[in-house]
């Protein structure tokens, strides 16, 4: 009993090691990333090819003033990047990264949980860090950052049904809600993405919305609305919601990956833990790569998109999953 | 609370409100600007907004207001052609263009042929180069950050050619009265070749980024419309009025500095849009190219380029410590200018944004007795509220972006 509790803290703490590494390297590969696309060459001067920049950046925000406006909500103002940062972060929770191992007697395996209803708890959580947004935009007495809460709302109503029923079609092959059981179901009927292409296309577009990127930024929409619901932020809570936005980066590849991808799948001549990372990688390079292609999109629009094209589409792949499972086709 | 159209006489008084007892309840005034990512500058932009929907939108300007005007009394003439510079400063050469040819015509000056074709040479640059700026940022406010970088790589090679000839890179005042400031450096045609050849290339592959990209059309089409009879009526030129099918092209019309030699025909479009206007100035990037072509047959890399009339054209430099009445020309330009025939004169060219004009009044001085710049930005501007009313906030960015104004251009 205490062992597995030991496992579990070493687990969590080596979860969020990981976690708060890869987002401020995630940060810094978008950085580069982008000034490559757009013929510059990114932060490359602080440590061999900047890789020292984010411990740079990390450090300039915790010494930043952190600063309220007046007739801020302080409570509400101060919660909302926490709850934003913990949402983002819990998710990662369920998602396995690896096959199970074998240390010292013990199995363990590569996830802090592994509930049944995995895939649920992942989206519930998920879901959670829009109220960060909202909360943010709405204590900040800001009318730019209102209105960035307002499109965050407007925006989660809108995808966030074609997301879930987009999934549903891998539940349906794979018998099973658990992520580890959706990798393993892979294992034997092949990875998801092929025979599942429109849910998957479909989970890529609001996994962007879900992280609040471009071409799904409205509630930042820096030409708009200057910087949306973290107009008024500064210092590490500022720094909070990109922690935010770049984990729910991560785990949004992480979640590509597992439902559709094969998880941590993959040839035997490297590491399964390897692949799962890899897979991840190029997964967030896709993310950078249309971050640095594609325009915004209208608010309104995106509602109509979601509702009248996303929707309706992930409806119908459902139902024909179903029958084609349920052996009716 | 002003007018419904036209420019906004700033009210500060609701600024400052700060409780909700003071504003109106149903609608939100927020100030777009003039610290803003996207409003190209210091313009402001008083909305009242409901929900996202903007009830009314009043630009504000005047922050950049410099007093070119005013200023210009006090300056010579060749001085004055320094102030054009930086009224548009993405398209410095257009607006020496317009400010030589109105002294020109006030002073009755013939400009040599090669001189003028140079002129148009610089004005066809200077427009491509204004619309690669504006193709960037326009695009950029749509969220697309990436072209802007490419745009701007073009343009730079644009800027090298201006460096090379007048030896800057942003206010050139490459033309001046009777002429140009210098010849043509060596190699400069090979450069204009190359430019030529690759220009195609480079705009297929920007095309690439925005022609038939969904989201781009549709944050375009059918946004920020402004009539022809509205166009007509606020005095909106330039792209902006072509796109709503009507054709006014002051180079066509009012043919100057030997453009009438040169064959280019003028994009319509007749939707009236955001997105008509995107595609006319996408298309003027062409046939600006198209005239470039045909300079590079017409101008010879060697030759005239300042006409001979010593009243206005410094003499040759080895002429000056050996010739008494050069040196007193020499003398007479630098240390007074050239004296202008009294009477008014109003010189209007096409430029990237519109009708871009000089209204000067010589008493007979050395000086403009006074000196107006008609500068098209600041009519376009007029039609912000026409053009952003029941549209979406995000509207109103593409409809800054697409009428394509320039804060120096609008507050002098």
């Amino acid at each position: 009993m205490i062992l597995e509790i030991v496992v579990l803290v070493v687990k969590i703490l080596v979860l969020v090691a990981i976690l708060m590494g890869g987002f401020a390297y995630t940060m810094l590969l978008e950085r580069r990333l982008l000034g490559f696309f757009q013929l510059r060459l990114g932060p490359n001067r602080v440590g061999p090819g900047g890789m020292l920049q984010p411990i740079a950046d990390a450090l300039k925000m915790m010494l930043k003033e952190d600063m309220m406006p007046a007739g801020a909500d302080s409570l509400v103002y101060r919660l909302a990047p926490v709850i934003a940062g913990f949402a983002a972060l819990s998710v990662d929770a369920v998602i396995p990264f690896g096959a199970p191992i074998h240390l010292f007697g013990l199995t363990i395996s590569l996830d802090i949980a592994n509930p049944s209803i995995g895939l649920l708890l992942a989206f519930a959580l998920s879901s959670l860090g829009v109220y960060g947004i909202v909360l943010g935009g709405w204590a900040s007495q800001n009318k730019y950052s209102l209105l960035g809460g307002i499109r965050a709302t407007a925006q989660i109503i809108s995808y966030e049904l074609a997301m879930g029923l987009s999934v549903m079609g891998v539940l349906l092959m794979s018998h099973t809600a658990s992520l580890e059981g959706i990798v393993l179901a892979q294992k034997a009927q092949g990875w998801f993405w092929l025979p599942q292409i429109v849910p998957f296309l479909i989970f890529m577009v609001t996994a962007i919305a879900e992280t609040n990127r471009t071409p799904f930024d409205l509630p930042e929409a820096e030409s708009e609305l200057v910087a949306g619901y973290h107009t008024e932020y500064s210092g590490m809570r500022f720094a909070l919601y990109y922690v935010a936005e770049y984990i729910n980066m991560i785990t949004q590849s992480g979640l590509i990956v597992t439902l559709f991808f094969g998880g941590w799948l993959g040839p035997s001549f490297l590491p399964p833990i390897i692949w799962y990372f890899i897979k991840v990688i190029i997964a967030i390079f896709v993310f950078v790569w249309i971050r640095a292609t594609l325009p915004r999109f209208r608010y309104d629009k995106l509602m109509s998109f979601g509702w009248k094209i996303l929707l309706p589409i992930a409806f119908l792949y459902f139902v024909g999953t179903a029958a084609f499972v349920s052996g009716v086709l | 609370m002003g007018s419904t159209t036209g420019f906004f006489t700033p009210d500060y008084s609701d600024e400052i409100a700060t409780s909700a007892k003071e504003v109106k309840s149903d609608t939100m005034i927020i100030n777009l600007g003039p610290q803003h990512p996207s409003t190209h500058g210091v313009l402001r932009v008083r909305l009242e907004l409901d929900g996202e929907r903007v009830v009314d939108a009043q630009p504000v300007i005047g922050y950049l207001h410099t007093g070119f005007e005013k200023t210009a009394e006090s300056l010579s003439y060749q001085q004055c052609n320094t102030i054009t510079d930086r009224l548009d400063y993405l398209a410095p050469m257009t607006n020496n263009l317009a400010y030589v040819l109105a002294v020109e015509k006030l002073m009755d000056i013939e400009v040599p042929k090669r001189a003028q074709y140079i002129r148009v040479l610089f004005s066809e640059l200077t427009r491509i180069a204004s619309h690669l700026v504006w193709l960037g940022t326009h695009v950029m406010d749509l969220g697309a950050m990436s072209l802007f970088f490419y745009t701007m790589r073009e343009r730079e090679i644009i800027l090298d050619m201006i460096e090379a000839a007048s030896g800057v890179r942003m206010n050139p005042s490459y033309f001046r009265v009777g002429g140009l400031a210098y010849d043509l450096p060596d190699g400069f045609m090979e450069k204009l070749q190359e430019f030529l050849k690759d220009l195609p290339r480079w705009m297929k592959s920007f095309r690439t980024l925005f022609e038939d990209n969904p989201l781009i059309n549709e944050r375009l089409k059918g946004i920020a419309t402004i009539t022809q009879e509205q166009a007509l009526a606020w005095s909106v030129t330039g792209p902006n009025l072509r796109a709503t099918g009507l054709n006014l092209d002051l180079r066509k019309a009012e043919p100057y500095s030997g453009y009438e030699d040169f064959e280019f025909s003028v994009p319509l479009k007749t939707g009236c849009d955001a997105y008509a206007r995107f595609w006319v100035r996408v298309e003027e990037m062409y046939e600006s190219a198209g005239i470039l072509e045909q300079c590079l047959s017409k101008i010879e890399p060697r030759g005239v380029y300042m006409t001979s009339d010593r009243k206005v054209a410094l003499p040759p430099r080895d002429q000056i410590y050996g010739d008494m009445e050069a040196l007193i020309h020499q003398f007479k330009l630098v240390t007074q200018g050239f004296p202008v025939p009294e009477g008014e004169v109003y010189q209007c060219v096409e430029g990237p944004r519109g009708e871009m004009g000089f209204y000067i009044v010589s008493d007979g001085g050395p000086r403009p007795y006074r000196w107006r710049a008609r500068t098209p930005s600041f009519y376009n501007l007029q039609t912000m509220p026409i053009m952003c009313k029941d549209g979406l906030v995000a509207d109103v960015i593409t409809a800054i972006g697409s009428i394509d104004i320039m804060l120096g251009d609008v507050d002098k």
